[in-house]
């Protein structure tokens, strides 16, 4: 589904990805982990197709579309979801006209039924449910005086609304007490399924161990320097990230 | 007859234009020529048959515009007017306007993607619509229901004729004609406009509006409204503004009086959409508008709210005196300046009154060139104890060729007063709008988005069908407007 060839990403004259190589397949769950300021935000936001970024070479593929030449909008019109590190808010716009839109907006690209607002209200309430969160949230802004756990359950949320084909979690679990974690990471088990791909970016265990990936990867200075199992984030978590380093 | 069906056959009689409604054959084809000057105020004044004592009132007010200077503290850049190239009174020709076939098909498409066709645009249920086009007040409907109501809903030169006590006793007292510049003039050649009475301890049963129409080339409109709500009584007043794209600009320069005494209140909202002028800021409507509320009796209450979308330059200021014990004055405006729009408004709250409180809440929004200022004014008198005021007065910039600007004025004579001012000035995040793509969202549609959250708290403070208009207004308004 996500395919990275030899990518290589700056800004400026620094280079912050170097050489990466990743592939992800429908029913697969990816996990990077990294210390801070090694590119993990960056991978993530070169997928979502935010600007300010140099591309020095490398292939990145979405379901053999070049997404390199797609808006941000095209792509996620086509299927691509992240959920932020940092919501951003935007004060009087509606969470449920927001995501009404972006739904529809998306549904109707890929030729699927537009919900009428009926029916979107009677969805956004069951999926409230699934995030733990209170029906008046059908009343607030976007992001707007939320808590940092609230905001991640948001975008768990707008996710399972979405019903994106490969899902980006920056970060997802930072911030989070132990029962918002579970939830959330429910919310992503369920979701989960045989035809959608995940790239987790995580500096914690906890997470891993809720959601039992495929791969885990560690970035270093820009490179993905292993790869492994459940097992090697395990390891990072006891022993930390220096003995990778030469 | 059904009376939805009766406004929509009177409103499309309006735009097919025969005029048949109110109107003498002679005056059909008036238009004097232009340029001001004595004659021409006495000829307007013959044209509608007025009074001596109204005479007079023009007269008066002309000699003291002719000693006034033109305003220059503004933040707005014009060249000068030529007063003598301006057409003081027209009125519908007789020979069909073919109505809509001669308005320029760029404005109807304009009104098609608002989804409101001209000729319908006041079709909105129970309201009743004055409509003055140029200079002449068309049709007042709905008038049989309002007079069983006894309130009273005409133009306001059938007022001048049919109610001269009323006009008489409160013409002037808001807005002297030697107010300002734009004030005297009004005053000196005001052709027509809207006039209200609500009489003691009445609800007025429908919402009242005027849809204001500038046609003809080189005219200028001065209309005049004039509002009083009697003791107990409440109204909301709805008003509305095109005019026709022309490469020259034109002159509106309004007069809008309101007042209330005990227990009453008037809601008066705006929807200013007067043509901008094209993208290279060439043509447009210069709206100079003077607008004040008089809040005299005791507990009574004024709210201003204004959507300011149109209009090459606008200044404008709608106001409210507190003379009242614990009268209330608010204003809610959103003013949008595209292209080479500049907009220089606000509001001025004079708390005369003990306990008399105000709202402030304006939203600026600049994209293109535009430039926009906010100009307000507190002032809190020695008697006005225990006066409160909150004003909040935010601006949002859309790309790099914007200004905004607030210049809040606060005033106050007493040690009891409270008041409290925010402000904020932020520009279209990148953030907000990847976070929007990101959901596949338009840029285009994230910042109507974006725009209508921002406008929000003003919007729901107007009647529903307006604020559904408002906000498409908006969205036509910023189409094609980058973050660049």
């Amino acid at each position: 589904m996500l395919k990275i060839n030899k990518l290589n990403v700056g800004v400026e004259d620094k280079t912050i990805l170097n050489d990466i190589n990743l592939n992800i397949n429908k029913g697969e769950l990816h996990v990077i982990m990294g210390r801070n300021g090694t590119g993990k935000s960056t991978l993530s936001n070169i997928i979502a197709g935010k600007e300010g970024y140099n591309i020095g070479g490398g292939k990145l593929l979405f379901n053999n579309k070049n997404l390199l030449d797609m808006s941000i909008e095209d792509r996620a019109l086509e299927g691509i979801f992240m959920s932020f590190q940092y919501p951003v808010s935007i004060p009087g716009l509606n969470t449920m006209h927001f995501l009404r839109t972006s739904v529809n907006s998306i549904r109707k690209h890929q030729n699927k039924k537009e919900y009428t607002s009926g029916e979107f209200i009677k969805l956004f309430k069951e999926k409230l449910k699934v995030v733990g969160l209170d029906e008046s949230f059908a009343r607030r802004s976007v992001n707007d005086g939320f808590s940092g756990g609230e905001k991640k359950r948001f975008e768990i949320l707008q996710m399972l609304l979405i019903e994106p084909k490969l899902i980006i979690l920056d970060e997802t679990d930072s911030g989070l007490d132990i029962d918002a974690l579970k939830i959330v990471a429910n919310g992503i088990n369920n979701f989960k399924s045989s035809q959608n791909g995940f790239l987790l970016i995580t500096h914690y265990y906890r997470i891993i161990e809720y959601l039992n990936p495929n791969f885990v990867h560690v970035l270093l200075d820009g490179k993905i320097v292993k790869s492994g199992d459940k097992n090697l984030a395990l390891k990072l978590e006891k022993e930390g990230y220096g003995w990778l380093q030469k | 007859m059904d009376k939805i069906k009766e406004t929509k056959q009177k409103l499309s009689d309006i735009s097919s234009s025969e005029y048949k409604y109110g109107f003498k054959t002679e005056i059909e084809e008036e238009r004097l020529p232009n340029g001001l000057n004595e004659n021409i105020i006495k000829s307007i004044s013959k044209i509608k048959n007025e009074p001596k004592w109204l005479l007079d009132f023009r007269l008066k007010s002309y000699e003291k515009w002719k000693k006034m200077k033109e305003p220059s503290w503004q933040n707005l850049n014009y060249p000068k007017i030529d007063f003598n190239e301006i057409c003081y009174y027209s009125s519908p020709k007789k020979k069909k306007l073919k109505s809509l076939d001669e308005v320029d098909p760029e404005l109807l498409k304009t009104y098609d993607k608002l989804g409101i066709p001209l000729d319908e645009q006041k079709m909105l249920s129970n309201v009743a619509v004055d409509a003055v086009f140029d200079s002449v007040s068309i049709a007042t409907t709905f008038k049989d229901t309002l007079k069983k109501a006894g309130v009273i809903f005409c133009s306001f030169s059938e007022a001048v004729i049919d109610y001269p006590d009323l006009v008489k006793k409160y013409l002037g007292t808001v807005i002297p004609s030697s107010d300002n510049y734009y004030a005297a003039l009004n005053s000196a050649v005001f052709s027509d406009g809207s006039f209200v009475y609500i009489p003691k301890n009445t609800k007025c049963p429908m919402e009242l509006s005027t849809y204001f129409r500038i046609n003809a080339a080189n005219t200028g409109q001065f209309e005049r409204t004039l509002i009083i709500a009697d003791d107990n009584s409440y109204v909301s007043y709805l008003e509305g503004c095109t005019a026709p794209m022309r490469d020259e600009n034109q002159l509106h320069a309004a007069i809008v009086e309101l007042i209330t005494l005990d227990n009453a209140e008037i809601k008066y909202s705006t929807v200013q959409n007067w043509y901008p002028g094209d993208k290279n800021g060439k043509g447009g409507i210069y709206n100079f508008v003077t607008k004040r509320g008089h809040c005299k009796g005791a507990n009574s209450k004024i709210s201003w709210t204004q959507i300011e979308t149109g209009s090459s330059l606008t200044w404008k200021y709608p106001s409210c005196i507190l003379r009242g014990d614990n009268s209330v004055g608010e204003f809610y405006s959103v003013a949008l300046s595209n292209n080479f729009q500049q907009a220089d408004t606000g509001t001025k709250m004079i708390h005369l009154g003990k306990n008399t409180k105000s709202t402030i809440i304006s939203k600026g929004i600049s994209a293109g060139h535009g430039q926009q200022t906010y100009r307000g004014e507190v002032k809190i008198m020695k008697n006005a104890r225990n006066a409160r005021n909150f004003s909040q007065c935010d601006s949002i910039l859309i790309g790099d060729n914007c200004g905004a600007h607030t210049q809040p004025y606060i005033n106050i004579k007493n040690s009891s007063s409270k008041i409290e001012h925010e402000a904020t000035t932020s520009k279209i995040g990148e953030d907000q709008l990847f976070y929007c793509n990101q959901r596949g969202i338009s840029t285009e549609n994230a910042i109507s988005l974006i725009i209508n959250g921002f406008c929000k708290d003003v919007f729901k403070k107007l009647p529903m069908e307006f604020a559904i208009e408002a906000q498409k207004l908006m969205e036509i308004s910023l189409e094609g407007c980058s973050v660049g």
